[in-house]
């Protein structure tokens, strides 16, 4: 597997071929408090670079998740549907949130290593 | 306006809170263990809130007093007795909600606690009708700390004694360190517990002498989940200006004399509705699958009529789902009625419900 990458909308991605794992940030969900409730995408469908692409809502509020990659969702982990509160346990491991057969590569270009994001999060709180 | 802090706010700080304005104030919205703990800790243990933002006000007079009062708040004030606490509201003149409220009778009058959001205005609202015959305080110099939970009462003993006789809704001064305080056994949570009124200079002491002896902070996000799971209303959101106490599913806080006498504010519009001219009621809602509906979403009939709007919602940690209460048609309003709400452009199955959906334990 390959390093993680990180986006500016608090997303984790690593890759696997040509397939990329996406979830959100341990930061990301510490900021969001409890997770009680997760939507994620139907298999097949496809997605835009920065669309949505998931909700999570929290005791507080709902929150979208978009997705760093355009591409077809191949997969999704029904475990966090049926367990939000596993997004809180461990958000960059068991709770991944879908899969997507990569489109474009040059994509991943884009993401930030995870030094880069530590300081961005650390700069842009929420 | 600059925000405004509790005597607390640095005592939060070092137990670890997250604070949010709100109402004014920078408030704890929740601790380092978060919403769902905090919320479990007040059902089981005992949990401890600092509701200082909200108004304490004292209007001192006697049975005139009472005359006057009750032209705007709905309850009978006459017959209260002693340190008894009634449930109550501020109407205007369309029979709608200025502020909820708790009057409690003491010796000097009457003790009024108001929403923080309302408190300012609440405060011109009662001056203007008592028209200056009686001395109105709105206290800056106090707290309020609610101590809420099964464990509220046996904990608060060891700290003041005597507070274990009190009856549910029923207060009476105490002392601590030698000092004046007043306790009532009361609350927002659905649990047995207390509101503790004291000087912002002593409030701190009583605070970390709480915490060592196992209570636990917590935060407005554990306050709205506790309120709604036990069906109360939050100003400003299931009930506000436009809303009739009726309608709002209030008929119990107005006492049976006012009900059928009136004199006071709005009463043509809370008499009406009493009559037959009702056309909504506040009800619980209660989604079937896991999604949560929030305020502002709609509420439709098996055949796909709009029938009303939820007004809160949000997932209650003791009922372990999802939970939401609203207005509906009247003759959506019975419990067991199947109705759908539209959440993100789609519509999901749902139960109008007994409020509340968690079954409070109050000691009586």
């Amino acid at each position: 597997m390959s390093e993680k990458k990180y986006s500016k909308q608090h997303e984790w991605v690593t890759i696997e071929g040509d397939v990329a794992t996406i979830g959100i940030t341990t930061h990301a969900a510490e900021m969001l408090g409890d997770v009680v409730f997760v939507e994620l995408p139907e298999k097949g469908k496809n997605v835009e670079k920065e669309g949505q692409a998931g909700v999570v809502e929290s005791t507080k509020a709902a929150s979208d998740v978009y997705t760093p990659i355009t591409g077809e969702i191949t997969d999704t982990n029904q475990s966090i549907v049926d367990d939000p509160g596993s997004v809180n346990k461990d958000p960059e491991g068991a709770a991944w949130f879908f899969k997507i057969k990569i489109k474009n590569k040059s994509e991943l270009d884009q993401l930030m290593s995870k030094a880069d994001y530590d300081k961005f999060a650390k700069e842009n709180p929420n | 306006m600059e925000i405004e802090k509790t005597a607390l706010y640095d005592y939060h700080k070092s137990l670890g809170a997250k604070f949010v304005p709100f109402a004014g104030y920078e408030m704890p919205v929740q601790y380092s263990s978060g919403i769902v703990d905090e919320h479990k800790i007040t059902r089981n243990g005992a949990g401890m809130f600092d509701v200082s933002h909200m108004g304490q006000l004292l209007i001192q007079g006697n049975e005139s007093l009472a005359t006057e009062l009750e032209k705007i708040i709905p309850i009978d004030l006459k017959k209260i007795q002693l340190n008894q606490s009634k449930y109550s509201f501020l109407t205007n003149e369309e029979g709608g909600i200025y502020d909820d409220l708790i009057v409690t009778k003491v010796e000097k009058g009457f003790n009024i606690i108001l929403n923080a959001a309302c408190k300012n205005n609440d405060f011109k609202i009662i001056s203007s009708s008592l028209k200056n015959k009686f001395k109105i305080t709105l206290h800056k110099n106090l707290s309020l700390i609610a101590l809420q939970g099964p464990k509220s009462s046996q904990i608060l003993e060891k700290i003041i004694n005597g507070i274990s006789s009190l009856k549910f809704m029923n207060g009476n001064k105490f002392y601590y360190k030698g000092k004046d305080v007043y306790i009532t056994r009361s609350g927002y949570t659905g649990e047995d517990g207390f509101e503790i009124s004291i000087s912002n200079e002593f409030v701190e002491d009583l605070a970390k002498e709480l915490i060592s002896q196992g209570v636990k902070p917590i935060g407005l996000g554990a306050r709205d989940t506790l309120r709604l799971e036990a069906g109360l209303c939050l100003y400003g959101h299931d009930i506000n200006e436009s809303t009739s106490p009726i309608e709002a599913n209030l008929k119990w806080a107005i006492s049976k004399r006012r009900r059928e006498e009136g004199g006071f504010v709005g009463y043509k519009k809370i008499k009406s509705d009493l009559n037959g001219s009702l056309n909504r009621l506040r009800v619980g809602i209660k989604p079937e699958g896991k999604i949560i509906a929030r305020e502002g979403v709609k509420i439709f009939s098996e055949d796909g009529k709009e029938i009303g709007s939820i007004t809160s919602g949000t997932f209650g940690p003791s009922v372990n789902g999802p939970i939401a209460m609203g207005y509906v048609k009247l003759n959506f309003s019975k419990p067991g009625t199947k109705v759908s709400l539209e959440v993100r452009g789609k519509k999901h199955e749902a139960k109008v419900s007994e409020l509340p959906f968690y079954k409070k334990s109050y000691v009586r």
